[in-house]
């Protein structure tokens, strides 16, 4: 136990006390000054109106990010948990992003989503003008969200799958016997029985999908407009960009508290939709 | 292990990297004692030449100066660099010497951050501080005190790429200055008609960092902001007729490449480019590098500049100043002149820039760089630019659409940003 308390003391506790004793500090490295200021960091965080900006862009982002990464997660893992000839290489097509690093994976994106790139060149193809992906307000935050998706959604499908290889089979062949469709075998036996595991995987891409920042800085800036600031992103840009690293500190409590309650809402709430294993 | 062990144990862990962390946040570096000391030069290059030659010139150094100077170590610091030189600051991890942007040199030179260089230059035996271009110096400077050396001075021109051009019929920039057609309209109706017949990129333009517009901004009389910073001028009629202008050229001629699209000046996907004399060395098409056009108000002479620095809370700092004195000497400035437009009169002959780039012909030399240095002013920069940099970007991104209200788009940006200004 031991070596674990001290990893967690060391990397994850004192950095977190170190980061509330700065949020009480204007520190200003070029001046080399750090001086202690009180709440007076809190009380700008509740008079700059893009923190307030930025929480509802992280929170759109979260929505639509856990939405479809969950759905189509589910999709193919249903899809992949059949025998047919090749689901091992759908499979690992499928997963393939997952290990792909996110700077490679979000750089050829911002390629293929670029106004002239291969996306809008292949809709072109079809009679459709694509629109401008990455300079478009609130069209950019929903190319970051696909670009999201698409490398994150392997790891759920692994997780899905194998909860889905979990389900006892002669509780889904009892349900048939007694005249359920396949339909009805999949809401009313495997999917409650998926809810454990549906709860995990959503709780992790909501914590993810606050933390998310390499697509938002490589794909648009932030822009356009603020449009996909992010609020880790705009913490970013205070801390690195400002070189305002107290106000930054206050950012970073304001967005722990956010997954704090984020997590803690899913968490209070699971008993009433998650099936426990019979 | 007892109880009392185990709390005493939890406790020095909890403690150990607190008391880390806090030693590292209060800067505290190893005093300067006696012996050699180690030196840390940081930059934004990792060319392994430059780097080659730098360490060449520290050997020599450390060589003659075996008491006090252990080693010269340089240090690239990834994109982006001052971010990264500022969290090494702030985390006490504090370099030597350093590189600083030109965009970047007022904050950095009115924050104390840096060491007044003045004095120990000019005890340099055979300096030549006279020789330094004063043009080159004014933004390194603060109450006759000089705080960086400008090392490299690189002329902003117009790149064209003459192969699409001949390719289209379209008149080259030789062509058009002749004729003395050679403004910013010449430019953009040529590149409109090139981007109709090839569908390439009339004239590419780097729509993530604003500043950059700064030497066409200055052909219309354009600033951001009044001459002693403290208001933003980027809605001044000047400016607004600027960004008409460029809006213009974006969404209604197809001059210049539209944001969002991916058409690199460097891939040979467009006509043209504003860029600095060390872009010659990526192209491999037939091109050439003129003067910059003229606009409504003339022809903007714009140099690019970086500044070697000694830091301020650099725990070696008179040996860093003489390393700094030794590095930027006439002889060294000599050999770093073969990748860095020296600040040194002397140095600004044709055979310097001819090893510098090796790609521009000497009246491309000539016209471009050596016959607007001595002319040029710096890129702007602002003490607080830092602090409205971003504001201003998220602001001005508003005009990057095809129905943009360019007026109310800047006033916006300067209401944002005269508090900032004025604060």
């Amino acid at each position: 136990m031991l070596p674990q308390v001290c990893g967690i003391l060391a990397f994850g506790l004192v950095p977190f006390a170190l980061v509330i004793w700065y949020s009480f500090h204007t520190w200003r490295p070029l001046a080399g000054t750090f001086d202690f200021v009180g709440t007076a960091n809190y009380a700008a965080l509740l008079q700059d109106e893009q923190v307030a900006r930025s929480l509802v862009v992280t929170l759109l982002f979260a929505l639509g990010l856990v939405a479809c990464n969950v759905v189509l997660a589910m999709v193919l893992a249903l899809l992949m948990n059949r025998r047919f000839r090749g689901v091992s290489v759908f499979r690992a097509v499928f997963f393939s992003p997952v290990v792909v690093p996110i700077v490679a994976w979000t750089i050829i994106w911002n390629y293929l989503l670029a106004s002239n790139g291969g996306v809008n060149q292949v809709l072109g193809l079809i009679g459709i003008n694509g629109p401008n992906w990455f300079r478009t307000p609130w069209v950019a935050l929903a190319a970051v969200v696909a670009v999201q998706v698409t490398k994150g959604i392997g790891i759920n499908m692994v997780l899905f799958l194998a909860a889905l290889q979990g389900v006892p089979t002669e509780l889904k062949e009892a349900a048939r016997l007694d005249g359920a469709s396949a339909r009805r075998v999949l809401t009313n036996v495997t999917l409650p029985l998926l809810t454990p595991t549906l709860l995990m995987v959503v709780m992790i891409t909501v914590v993810g999908s606050l933390e998310v920042f390499a697509p938002v800085q490589i794909l648009t800036g932030g822009g356009p407009s603020g449009t996909t600031t992010v609020l880790s992103y705009y913490l970013y840009e205070v801390a690195f960009s400002r070189q305002q690293f107290g106000y930054a500190s206050v950012i970073g409590v304001l967005l722990f508290l956010v997954t704090f309650v984020l997590t803690g809402m899913q968490w209070l709430f699971r008993k009433r939709w998650v099936h426990d294993e019979i | 292990m007892t109880g009392v062990t185990r709390r005493r144990v939890l406790a020095a862990a909890a403690l150990a990297p607190l008391a880390g962390m806090w030693g590292c946040r209060a800067g505290g570096s190893s005093p300067a004692g006696s012996g050699p000391v180690s030196l840390r030069m940081v930059t934004w290059t990792a060319n392994k030449e430059h780097l080659s030659l730098f360490s060449s010139i520290a050997d020599t150094y450390v060589q003659s100066h075996p008491d006090s100077v252990s080693e010269v170590r340089f240090e690239t610091i990834p994109d982006p660099y001052i971010p990264g030189l500022t969290t090494q600051m702030a985390g006490g991890s504090v370099p030597d010497l350093a590189w600083v942007p030109e965009t970047n040199a007022l904050e950095f030179v009115s924050s104390g951050a840096l060491t007044p260089l003045t004095d120990t230059l000019n005890q340099i035996s055979g300096y030549e501080m006279s020789d330094l271009l004063p043009n080159a110096l004014k933004l390194w400077q603060s109450d006759d005190k000089l705080y960086a050396y400008p090392f490299s001075n690189s002329p902003f021109g117009l790149y064209a790429n003459l192969e699409l051009l001949k390719k289209v019929g379209q008149p080259t920039p030789a062509e058009m200055i002749k004729a003395g057609k050679w403004t910013w309209d010449d430019v953009a109706a040529v590149a409109a008609e090139a981007n109709r017949a090839t569908g390439k990129g009339g004239l590419e333009v780097n729509y993530g960092a604003w500043d950059q517009f700064a030497p066409m901004w200055m052909a219309w009389g354009a600033s951001p902001w009044t001459s002693d910073g403290s208001k933003c001028t980027l809605d001044s009629a000047e400016m607004q007729s600027f960004f008409g202008w460029l809006h213009r050229q974006m969404y209604s001629a197809g001059a210049i490449v539209k944001p969002g699209e991916n058409l690199p000046f460097l891939g040979g996907d467009a006509f043209f480019k504003v860029a600095q004399v060390s872009t010659s060395g990526a192209l491999d098409f037939d091109f050439d590098f003129v003067p910059l056009p003229s606009g409504p108000r003339g022809r903007a002479i714009v140099i690019g500049e970086a500044g070697i620095t000694v830091l301020a809370k650099s725990a070696h700092q008179s040996q860093a100043l003489d390393f700094l004195g030794y590095f930027t000497n006439p002889q060294n400035a000599a050999k770093l002149a073969a990748f860095f437009p020296p600040p040194r009169q002397k140095l600004l002959t044709e055979a310097t820039f001819a090893k510098a780039a090796p790609k521009l012909t000497r009246k491309q030399i000539q016209t471009t760089v050596l016959d607007q240095i001595p002319k040029a002013i710096p890129k702007m920069g602002h003490p607080k630019l830092s602090q409205f940099y971003d504001i201003a970007s998220r602001d001005l991104d508003a005009l990057y659409q095809p129905r943009a209200d360019v007026a109310g788009v800047l006033r916006k940006a300067c209401s944002d940003i005269d508090p900032i200004l004025r604060s």
